[in-house]
Protein backbone atom coordinates (compact mmCIF):
# COMPACT_ATOMS: atom_id res chain seq x y z
CA UNK A 1 0.00 0.00 0.00
CA UNK A 2 1.39 3.59 -0.73
CA UNK A 3 1.92 5.97 1.90
CA UNK A 4 0.27 8.24 -0.39
CA UNK A 5 -2.83 7.92 -2.51
CA UNK A 6 -4.71 10.53 -3.42
CA UNK A 7 -7.84 9.27 -6.33
CA UNK A 8 -9.29 10.88 -8.79
CA UNK A 9 -9.19 14.27 -6.90
CA UNK A 10 -11.02 17.37 -8.07
CA UNK A 11 -11.40 20.93 -6.70
CA UNK A 12 -10.62 24.23 -6.11
CA UNK A 13 -9.84 27.27 -4.33
CA UNK A 14 -12.94 29.02 -4.81
CA UNK A 15 -15.65 27.37 -6.40
CA UNK A 16 -14.12 26.55 -9.59
CA UNK A 17 -12.49 22.95 -10.32
CA UNK A 18 -8.13 23.31 -10.98
CA UNK A 19 -8.51 19.91 -10.53
CA UNK A 20 -10.57 18.30 -13.23
CA UNK A 21 -9.31 14.13 -11.30
CA UNK A 22 -5.59 13.94 -10.13
CA UNK A 23 -4.45 10.39 -9.45
CA UNK A 24 -1.09 10.48 -7.59
CA UNK A 25 0.58 7.80 -5.41
CA UNK A 26 4.05 8.26 -3.07
CA UNK A 27 5.52 5.08 -2.20
CA UNK A 28 7.50 4.90 1.29
CA UNK A 29 11.25 6.38 0.40
CA UNK A 30 9.99 7.70 -3.10
CA UNK A 31 10.78 10.40 -4.71
CA UNK A 32 7.87 11.59 -7.28
CA UNK A 33 7.89 14.48 -9.24
CA UNK A 34 5.11 16.23 -10.33
CA UNK A 35 5.74 18.23 -14.02
CA UNK A 36 3.75 20.03 -16.28
CA UNK A 37 3.00 23.58 -18.49
CA UNK A 38 1.96 26.45 -16.55
CA UNK A 39 -1.40 26.60 -15.42
CA UNK A 40 -1.49 22.53 -15.19
CA UNK A 41 -2.54 22.33 -11.83
CA UNK A 42 0.83 20.94 -10.39
CA UNK A 43 1.00 23.10 -7.14
CA UNK A 44 -2.64 23.02 -6.81
CA UNK A 45 -2.66 19.47 -6.83
CA UNK A 46 0.39 19.24 -3.79
CA UNK A 47 -2.02 21.81 -1.85
CA UNK A 48 -4.41 19.49 -2.03
CA UNK A 49 -2.51 16.97 -0.47
CA UNK A 50 -1.98 19.42 2.50
CA UNK A 51 -5.61 20.46 3.02
CA UNK A 52 -5.18 24.34 1.59
CA UNK A 53 -8.35 23.42 -1.26
CA UNK A 54 -11.54 22.63 -1.29
CA UNK A 55 -11.51 19.25 -2.32
CA UNK A 56 -14.78 18.44 -4.22
CA UNK A 57 -14.21 14.78 -5.15
CA UNK A 58 -12.18 11.53 -4.67
CA UNK A 59 -10.31 10.63 -1.76
CA UNK A 60 -6.41 11.11 -0.02
CA UNK A 61 -5.62 8.53 2.32
CA UNK A 62 -2.39 8.76 3.84
CA UNK A 63 -0.10 6.09 6.00
CA UNK A 64 -3.63 3.87 5.94
CA UNK A 65 -5.81 7.17 7.05
CA UNK A 66 -8.40 9.18 4.82
CA UNK A 67 -6.84 13.13 5.22
CA UNK A 68 -9.81 14.25 2.64
CA UNK A 69 -10.89 17.68 4.14
CA UNK A 70 -8.38 17.67 7.32
CA UNK A 71 -7.20 21.08 7.95
CA UNK A 72 -3.73 21.91 7.90
CA UNK A 73 -1.95 21.93 11.21
CA UNK A 74 -4.29 18.42 11.51
CA UNK A 75 -2.10 17.10 8.98
CA UNK A 76 1.70 18.57 10.04
CA UNK A 77 1.00 16.31 12.96
CA UNK A 78 -0.32 13.56 10.99
CA UNK A 79 3.59 13.42 9.00
CA UNK A 80 3.08 15.46 5.98
CA UNK A 81 5.40 18.47 6.09
CA UNK A 82 5.24 21.36 3.12
CA UNK A 83 7.78 23.66 2.17
CA UNK A 84 6.16 26.63 0.24
CA UNK A 85 8.25 27.92 -3.14
CA UNK A 86 7.80 30.93 -1.49
CA UNK A 87 7.95 33.03 2.00
CA UNK A 88 9.08 29.68 3.12
CA UNK A 89 11.61 30.81 5.53
CA UNK A 90 11.23 33.43 8.43
CA UNK A 91 13.31 36.12 7.14
CA UNK A 92 14.37 38.09 10.38
CA UNK A 93 15.08 34.94 12.40
CA UNK A 94 17.83 33.13 12.51
CA UNK A 95 18.64 30.04 10.92
CA UNK A 96 18.33 28.24 14.09
CA UNK A 97 15.34 29.89 15.22
CA UNK A 98 13.92 28.90 11.59
CA UNK A 99 14.70 25.10 12.80
CA UNK A 100 13.53 25.55 16.52
CA UNK A 101 9.94 27.22 14.88
CA UNK A 102 10.22 24.11 12.74
CA UNK A 103 10.06 21.95 15.85
CA UNK A 104 7.24 24.36 17.60
CA UNK A 105 4.70 21.11 18.48
CA UNK A 106 7.16 18.88 19.30
CA UNK A 107 7.99 18.57 23.05
CA UNK A 108 10.98 17.17 24.92
CA UNK A 109 14.45 17.06 23.46
CA UNK A 110 14.96 18.00 20.17
CA UNK A 111 19.07 18.01 20.27
CA UNK A 112 18.83 14.42 17.62
CA UNK A 113 16.57 16.40 15.31
CA UNK A 114 18.95 19.60 15.36
CA UNK A 115 21.81 16.81 14.61
CA UNK A 116 20.13 15.63 11.83
CA UNK A 117 19.31 18.93 10.07
CA UNK A 118 22.59 20.22 10.59
CA UNK A 119 23.55 16.82 8.80
CA UNK A 120 21.90 17.42 5.88
CA UNK A 121 22.80 20.77 5.57
CA UNK A 122 26.53 21.42 6.68
CA UNK A 123 26.50 24.73 5.01
CA UNK A 124 24.03 26.07 7.61
CA UNK A 125 25.87 25.12 10.72
CA UNK A 126 28.53 27.73 10.17
CA UNK A 127 25.22 30.67 9.62
CA UNK A 128 23.26 29.16 12.31
CA UNK A 129 23.67 32.74 13.46
CA UNK A 130 22.70 34.50 10.61
CA UNK A 131 19.40 36.01 10.00
CA UNK A 132 17.71 33.43 7.13
CA UNK A 133 16.32 36.88 5.09
CA UNK A 134 20.59 37.31 4.50
CA UNK A 135 21.19 34.09 3.38
CA UNK A 136 21.62 33.21 -0.90
CA UNK A 137 18.49 31.75 -2.50
CA UNK A 138 20.08 28.01 -2.34
CA UNK A 139 20.59 28.34 1.53
CA UNK A 140 17.55 29.88 2.09
CA UNK A 141 15.88 27.06 0.20
CA UNK A 142 18.01 24.67 2.67
CA UNK A 143 16.51 26.50 5.91
CA UNK A 144 12.88 25.96 4.54
CA UNK A 145 13.38 21.98 3.76
CA UNK A 146 15.32 22.21 7.54
CA UNK A 147 12.65 23.86 9.06
CA UNK A 148 9.59 21.19 7.62
CA UNK A 149 12.12 18.48 8.74
CA UNK A 150 12.46 19.36 12.38
CA UNK A 151 8.98 17.85 12.50
CA UNK A 152 10.22 14.28 11.25
CA UNK A 153 7.67 13.74 8.33
CA UNK A 154 7.23 10.76 6.45
CA UNK A 155 6.18 12.66 3.69
CA UNK A 156 7.77 16.29 2.09
CA UNK A 157 5.92 18.16 -0.06
CA UNK A 158 8.42 20.42 -1.64
CA UNK A 159 6.54 23.39 -4.21
CA UNK A 160 9.24 24.62 -7.02
CA UNK A 161 12.29 23.81 -4.73
CA UNK A 162 14.88 24.99 -7.58
CA UNK A 163 12.93 27.91 -8.91
CA UNK A 164 15.06 30.82 -9.44
CA UNK A 165 18.43 28.92 -8.40
CA UNK A 166 21.77 28.99 -10.47
CA UNK A 167 22.43 25.41 -11.97
CA UNK A 168 24.87 24.60 -9.61
CA UNK A 169 22.19 25.11 -6.16
CA UNK A 170 19.45 22.82 -8.02
CA UNK A 171 21.69 19.89 -8.23
CA UNK A 172 22.73 20.61 -4.66
CA UNK A 173 19.28 20.94 -4.01
CA UNK A 174 18.35 17.59 -6.16
CA UNK A 175 21.54 15.94 -3.61
CA UNK A 176 20.14 16.97 -0.55
CA UNK A 177 16.74 15.73 -1.35
CA UNK A 178 18.11 12.58 -2.60
CA UNK A 179 19.79 12.79 1.13
CA UNK A 180 16.55 13.13 2.51
CA UNK A 181 15.09 10.18 1.50
CA UNK A 182 17.53 8.16 2.06
CA UNK A 183 16.83 9.09 5.75
CA UNK A 184 13.45 7.85 5.03
CA UNK A 185 11.29 10.23 4.27
CA UNK A 186 8.70 10.02 1.21
CA UNK A 187 8.87 12.92 -1.21
CA UNK A 188 6.84 14.83 -3.42
CA UNK A 189 7.83 17.64 -5.67
CA UNK A 190 6.40 19.78 -8.21
CA UNK A 191 9.01 20.97 -10.70
CA UNK A 192 9.47 23.91 -13.23
CA UNK A 193 12.67 21.96 -14.90
CA UNK A 194 10.64 18.91 -15.88
CA UNK A 195 14.18 17.25 -17.88
CA UNK A 196 16.71 17.69 -14.37
CA UNK A 197 14.03 17.03 -12.23
CA UNK A 198 12.98 13.91 -14.15
CA UNK A 199 16.31 12.37 -14.47
CA UNK A 200 16.92 12.17 -10.58
CA UNK A 201 13.40 11.34 -9.37
CA UNK A 202 12.01 7.64 -9.08
CA UNK A 203 8.69 8.26 -10.94
CA UNK A 204 6.79 11.05 -12.10
CA UNK A 205 3.78 12.17 -13.27
CA UNK A 206 2.83 14.89 -16.01
CA UNK A 207 -0.20 16.93 -15.75
CA UNK A 208 -1.59 18.93 -18.04
CA UNK A 209 -4.67 20.94 -17.73
CA UNK A 210 -5.93 19.73 -14.03
CA UNK A 211 -5.57 15.96 -14.94
CA UNK A 212 -3.26 12.94 -15.09
CA UNK A 213 -1.60 13.08 -18.66
CA UNK A 214 1.18 10.62 -18.36
CA UNK A 215 3.04 8.24 -15.43
CA UNK A 216 6.11 6.34 -15.08
CA UNK A 217 9.70 6.34 -13.95
CA UNK A 218 11.61 9.40 -14.67
CA UNK A 219 13.43 7.72 -17.09
CA UNK A 220 10.34 6.23 -18.91
CA UNK A 221 8.74 9.87 -18.88
CA UNK A 222 12.09 11.19 -20.56
CA UNK A 223 12.13 8.72 -23.40
CA UNK A 224 8.57 9.30 -24.38
CA UNK A 225 8.16 11.13 -27.49
CA UNK A 226 5.16 12.87 -26.72
CA UNK A 227 6.21 13.79 -23.28
CA UNK A 228 9.17 15.77 -24.97
CA UNK A 229 7.63 17.38 -27.62
CA UNK A 230 4.93 18.53 -24.79
CA UNK A 231 6.44 19.68 -22.00
CA UNK A 232 9.97 19.05 -22.27
CA UNK A 233 10.60 21.66 -25.59
CA UNK A 234 12.02 18.70 -27.30
CA UNK B 1 22.90 77.95 31.32
CA UNK B 2 25.61 75.65 32.52
CA UNK B 3 25.95 72.66 31.00
CA UNK B 4 24.56 71.12 34.50
CA UNK B 5 21.60 73.22 34.18
CA UNK B 6 20.86 71.92 30.35
CA UNK B 7 21.14 68.59 31.68
CA UNK B 8 18.97 69.11 34.51
CA UNK B 9 16.09 71.61 33.06
CA UNK B 10 16.04 69.60 29.60
CA UNK B 11 17.66 66.55 28.95
CA UNK B 12 16.87 64.88 32.18
CA UNK B 13 13.36 65.26 31.56
CA UNK B 14 13.10 64.56 27.80
CA UNK B 15 14.90 61.34 28.86
CA UNK B 16 12.02 60.34 30.95
CA UNK B 17 9.41 61.28 28.97
CA UNK B 18 10.75 59.48 25.90
CA UNK B 19 11.41 56.58 28.22
CA UNK B 20 7.74 56.53 29.02
CA UNK B 21 6.91 57.80 25.23
CA UNK B 22 9.04 54.57 24.79
CA UNK B 23 6.68 51.81 27.02
CA UNK B 24 3.67 53.02 24.75
CA UNK B 25 5.27 52.73 21.13
CA UNK B 26 6.23 49.18 22.06
CA UNK B 27 2.89 47.88 22.38
CA UNK B 28 1.53 50.16 19.45
CA UNK B 29 4.29 48.23 17.18
CA UNK B 30 3.82 45.03 19.09
CA UNK B 31 -0.10 45.46 18.32
CA UNK B 32 1.28 46.40 13.89
CA UNK B 33 3.45 44.13 13.84
CA UNK B 34 1.56 40.56 14.68
CA UNK B 35 -1.85 41.55 14.32
CA UNK B 36 -1.40 44.28 11.82
CA UNK B 37 -3.11 46.90 12.57
CA UNK B 38 -2.92 50.65 14.04
CA UNK B 39 -4.76 50.55 17.72
CA UNK B 40 -5.59 53.77 18.67
CA UNK B 41 -7.63 52.66 22.00
CA UNK B 42 -4.00 52.56 23.11
CA UNK B 43 -3.80 55.78 24.96
CA UNK B 44 -7.02 55.40 26.85
CA UNK B 45 -5.79 51.73 27.86
CA UNK B 46 -2.61 53.50 29.38
CA UNK B 47 -5.78 56.05 31.29
CA UNK B 48 -7.98 53.05 32.21
CA UNK B 49 -4.45 51.36 33.75
CA UNK B 50 -3.16 54.15 34.85
CA UNK B 51 -6.52 54.84 37.39
CA UNK B 52 -6.28 51.15 38.46
CA UNK B 53 -3.16 51.65 39.70
CA UNK B 54 -4.91 54.65 41.68
CA UNK B 55 -7.56 52.42 43.04
CA UNK B 56 -5.07 49.88 44.51
CA UNK B 57 -2.94 52.75 45.66
CA UNK B 58 -5.99 54.56 47.43
CA UNK B 59 -6.62 51.09 49.62
CA UNK B 60 -2.81 51.99 50.82
CA UNK B 61 -0.23 49.97 48.69
CA UNK B 62 2.47 51.92 47.40
CA UNK B 63 2.02 53.09 44.04
CA UNK B 64 4.66 51.05 42.42
CA UNK B 65 3.53 48.52 43.90
CA UNK B 66 0.73 48.33 42.51
CA UNK B 67 2.05 49.51 39.50
CA UNK B 68 2.69 45.35 38.53
CA UNK B 69 -1.13 44.04 40.17
CA UNK B 70 -2.48 46.80 37.96
CA UNK B 71 -0.82 45.71 34.58
CA UNK B 72 -2.02 42.41 35.06
CA UNK B 73 -5.37 43.38 35.57
CA UNK B 74 -5.01 45.44 32.49
CA UNK B 75 -3.43 42.47 30.62
CA UNK B 76 -6.92 40.95 31.47
CA UNK B 77 -9.00 43.45 30.50
CA UNK B 78 -6.83 43.94 27.36
CA UNK B 79 -7.30 40.25 26.31
CA UNK B 80 -11.37 41.22 27.20
CA UNK B 81 -11.45 43.99 24.57
CA UNK B 82 -9.90 41.49 22.11
CA UNK B 83 -12.22 38.69 22.65
CA UNK B 84 -15.24 41.35 23.00
CA UNK B 85 -14.51 43.63 20.04
CA UNK B 86 -11.17 42.89 17.50
CA UNK B 87 -11.70 39.07 17.60
CA UNK B 88 -15.42 39.30 15.45
CA UNK B 89 -13.01 41.57 12.81
CA UNK B 90 -10.06 39.95 12.29
CA UNK B 91 -11.15 38.12 9.39
CA UNK B 92 -12.72 41.43 7.70
CA UNK B 93 -10.32 44.23 6.41
CA UNK B 94 -8.26 45.89 9.16
CA UNK B 95 -8.94 49.31 8.52
CA UNK B 96 -12.62 48.06 10.25
CA UNK B 97 -10.35 47.00 13.36
CA UNK B 98 -8.50 50.76 12.97
CA UNK B 99 -12.07 52.21 13.19
CA UNK B 100 -13.44 49.80 16.21
CA UNK B 101 -10.42 51.20 18.15
CA UNK B 102 -11.38 54.24 17.83
CA UNK B 103 -14.93 53.34 19.25
CA UNK B 104 -12.59 51.50 21.77
CA UNK B 105 -10.94 54.28 22.92
CA UNK B 106 -14.14 56.34 23.58
CA UNK B 107 -15.30 53.56 25.60
CA UNK B 108 -12.37 53.32 27.54
CA UNK B 109 -12.28 56.75 28.58
CA UNK B 110 -15.90 57.03 29.20
CA UNK B 111 -15.44 54.27 31.66
CA UNK B 112 -12.54 56.28 33.30
CA UNK B 113 -14.71 59.17 33.71
CA UNK B 114 -17.44 57.83 35.38
CA UNK B 115 -15.94 55.74 37.93
CA UNK B 116 -12.57 58.39 38.29
CA UNK B 117 -14.60 61.74 37.50
CA UNK B 118 -12.89 64.11 35.50
CA UNK B 119 -11.03 66.32 37.54
CA UNK B 120 -6.74 65.67 37.43
CA UNK B 121 -5.52 63.78 40.70
CA UNK B 122 -2.31 62.27 42.08
CA UNK B 123 -0.96 59.29 43.39
CA UNK B 124 0.70 60.67 45.89
CA UNK B 125 0.89 64.59 47.28
CA UNK B 126 3.36 66.27 48.38
CA UNK B 127 7.14 68.30 46.96
CA UNK B 128 9.73 65.86 46.54
CA UNK B 129 13.06 67.39 46.59
CA UNK B 130 15.35 65.75 44.06
CA UNK B 131 18.90 63.90 45.27
CA UNK B 132 22.11 64.41 43.63
CA UNK B 133 24.00 61.93 41.46
CA UNK B 134 26.98 63.24 40.12
CA UNK B 135 25.78 67.22 40.17
CA UNK B 136 22.22 65.67 37.94
CA UNK B 137 19.03 65.92 39.78
CA UNK B 138 16.89 63.28 39.94
CA UNK B 139 13.41 62.64 42.02
CA UNK B 140 13.48 59.27 43.26
CA UNK B 141 10.18 58.61 40.84
CA UNK B 142 12.33 59.43 37.88
CA UNK B 143 15.09 57.13 39.15
CA UNK B 144 12.38 54.55 39.63
CA UNK B 145 10.38 55.58 36.07
CA UNK B 146 14.00 55.12 34.21
CA UNK B 147 14.70 51.73 35.98
CA UNK B 148 11.16 50.07 35.55
CA UNK B 149 11.92 50.79 31.76
CA UNK B 150 14.93 49.44 31.53
CA UNK B 151 13.22 46.46 33.12
CA UNK B 152 10.59 46.36 31.10
CA UNK B 153 12.50 46.67 28.23
CA UNK B 154 14.77 44.04 28.74
CA UNK B 155 12.99 41.55 30.08
CA UNK B 156 10.57 41.81 27.48
CA UNK B 157 13.42 41.84 24.59
CA UNK B 158 14.53 38.38 26.75
CA UNK B 159 11.19 37.11 26.52
CA UNK B 160 11.23 37.52 22.96
CA UNK B 161 14.42 36.23 21.63
CA UNK B 162 14.68 33.33 24.12
CA UNK B 163 11.02 31.55 25.19
CA UNK B 164 9.35 29.60 22.98
CA UNK B 165 6.17 31.58 23.10
CA UNK B 166 8.29 34.86 22.36
CA UNK B 167 9.89 33.10 19.16
CA UNK B 168 5.82 32.57 18.06
CA UNK B 169 5.17 35.93 18.16
CA UNK B 170 8.25 36.85 16.31
CA UNK B 171 7.25 34.29 13.99
CA UNK B 172 3.76 35.33 13.47
CA UNK B 173 5.11 38.74 12.98
CA UNK B 174 7.70 37.92 10.76
CA UNK B 175 5.64 35.24 8.37
CA UNK B 176 1.99 34.37 9.59
CA UNK B 177 1.45 31.94 6.96
CA UNK B 178 4.63 30.40 7.77
CA UNK B 179 4.13 30.01 11.64
CA UNK B 180 0.61 28.72 11.08
CA UNK B 181 2.16 25.87 8.76
CA UNK B 182 4.41 25.41 12.08
CA UNK B 183 1.60 25.32 14.59
CA UNK B 184 1.77 27.84 15.90
CA UNK B 185 -1.68 28.25 17.74
CA UNK B 186 -2.60 31.84 16.40
CA UNK B 187 -5.09 32.88 18.90
CA UNK B 188 -2.54 31.77 21.79
CA UNK B 189 -0.24 34.56 20.15
CA UNK B 190 -2.97 37.21 19.76
CA UNK B 191 -3.59 36.44 23.58
CA UNK B 192 -0.16 36.67 24.71
CA UNK B 193 0.04 40.13 22.93
CA UNK B 194 -3.02 41.78 24.40
CA UNK B 195 -1.76 40.40 27.61
CA UNK B 196 1.76 42.39 26.66
CA UNK B 197 0.42 45.52 25.29
CA UNK B 198 -2.60 45.90 28.11
CA UNK B 199 0.42 45.65 30.76
CA UNK B 200 2.50 48.07 28.83
CA UNK B 201 -0.41 50.14 28.78
CA UNK B 202 -0.56 50.46 32.16
CA UNK B 203 3.31 50.70 33.09
CA UNK B 204 2.91 53.79 30.39
CA UNK B 205 0.07 55.28 31.91
CA UNK B 206 1.37 54.97 35.01
CA UNK B 207 4.74 56.51 34.43
CA UNK B 208 3.23 59.69 33.28
CA UNK B 209 0.39 59.72 35.69
CA UNK B 210 3.37 59.54 38.63
CA UNK B 211 5.80 62.12 36.89
CA UNK B 212 3.09 64.87 36.25
CA UNK B 213 -0.53 64.14 37.18
CA UNK B 214 -3.06 62.02 36.08
CA UNK B 215 -6.37 62.92 34.05
CA UNK B 216 -9.26 61.35 32.15
CA UNK B 217 -7.74 62.52 28.62
CA UNK B 218 -3.81 61.92 29.28
CA UNK B 219 -3.85 58.89 27.29
CA UNK B 220 -5.47 60.53 24.36
CA UNK B 221 -3.04 63.03 24.41
CA UNK B 222 -0.01 60.29 25.12
CA UNK B 223 -1.70 58.60 21.53
CA UNK B 224 0.10 61.32 19.36
CA UNK B 225 3.93 60.76 20.26
CA UNK B 226 3.26 57.46 20.85
CA UNK B 227 2.76 56.51 17.14
CA UNK B 228 5.35 58.99 16.38
CA UNK B 229 7.48 57.09 18.64
CA UNK B 230 6.64 54.17 17.06
CA UNK B 231 7.01 55.16 13.40
CA UNK B 232 10.07 57.23 13.99
CA UNK B 233 11.79 53.91 14.83
CA UNK B 234 10.55 51.84 12.40
CA UNK B 235 7.24 50.04 12.72
CA UNK B 236 7.29 46.34 14.20
CA UNK B 237 10.61 46.81 15.94
CA UNK B 238 11.40 46.98 19.58
CA UNK B 239 14.36 48.81 19.65
CA UNK B 240 13.10 51.23 17.75
CA UNK B 241 10.42 51.80 19.50
CA UNK B 242 12.50 52.76 22.71
CA UNK B 243 14.75 55.05 19.95
CA UNK B 244 12.00 56.34 18.43
CA UNK B 245 10.52 57.55 22.44
CA UNK B 246 13.48 58.69 23.28
CA UNK B 247 14.19 60.79 20.49
CA UNK B 248 10.51 62.42 20.71
CA UNK B 249 10.98 62.96 24.59
CA UNK B 250 14.04 64.54 24.05
CA UNK B 251 12.65 66.68 21.04
CA UNK B 252 9.66 67.74 23.01
CA UNK B 253 11.41 69.17 25.63
CA UNK B 254 13.90 70.52 23.45
CA UNK B 255 11.47 72.01 21.69
CA UNK B 256 11.07 75.21 23.88
CA UNK B 257 14.39 76.87 22.49
CA UNK B 258 12.97 77.40 19.46
CA UNK B 259 8.94 77.52 20.00
CA UNK B 260 6.84 78.38 22.74
CA UNK B 261 6.06 75.92 25.21
CA UNK B 262 2.59 75.56 24.49
CA UNK B 263 3.83 74.21 21.23
CA UNK B 264 5.55 71.48 22.61
CA UNK B 265 2.73 69.03 22.28
CA UNK B 266 2.99 69.84 18.36
CA UNK B 267 6.45 68.89 18.12
CA UNK B 268 5.87 65.19 17.85
CA UNK B 269 3.24 65.83 15.13
CA UNK B 270 5.94 67.77 13.52
CA UNK B 271 8.51 65.21 13.81
CA UNK B 272 6.12 62.28 12.77
CA UNK B 273 5.42 64.39 9.64
CA UNK B 274 9.28 64.77 8.91
CA UNK B 275 9.51 61.25 9.41
CA UNK B 276 6.99 60.07 6.91
CA UNK B 277 8.22 62.04 4.05
CA UNK B 278 12.00 61.50 4.39
CA UNK B 279 12.45 57.95 5.58
CA UNK B 280 8.70 56.86 6.08
CA UNK B 281 9.86 52.63 6.98
CA UNK B 282 11.98 54.35 10.21
CA UNK B 283 15.24 54.55 11.68
CA UNK B 284 15.18 50.84 12.02
CA UNK B 285 13.59 49.68 8.50
CA UNK B 286 10.13 48.89 9.71
CA UNK B 287 7.66 46.88 8.20
CA UNK B 288 6.01 49.40 5.56
CA UNK B 289 2.58 50.69 6.74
Amino acid sequence: MPLLDMRDVRGGYGDADILQGVSITVAEKEIVVIVGPNGAGKSTAMKAVFGLLNVRGGQIVFDGEEITGWAPNRIVQRGVCYVPQVDNVFREMTVHENFEMGGFLRSGDLSAAYDRVYQLFPDLKAKRRNLAGDLSGGQRQMVAMGRALMLDPKLLLLDEPTAGLSPKYMEQIFQITRDVRDAGVSILLVEQHAKQALAFCDRGYVLATGANRHEGTGQALLADREVAEMFLGG
Amino acid sequence: MTLLDFLNFYLVPGIVLGAIYAVGAIGITLVFGILRFAHFAHGDMATLGAFIALALAASGMDPWVALPLAMAITAVIAIGVDRSFYDYLSRRPKILTVMASLGVALMLRAVVQVVWGVDPTTYVTGIVRPEEYFGILLRPRELNTLLTVVLIVVGLELFLRKSKWGKAMRAMSDNPDLARLSGVDNRKVTMLTWAIVGALCTASGFMLGINTELHSMMGWQLLLPMFAAAILGGVGRVQGAVLGGLIVGITEELSVFVVPAQYKAATAFALLLIILLVRPRGLLNGKVL
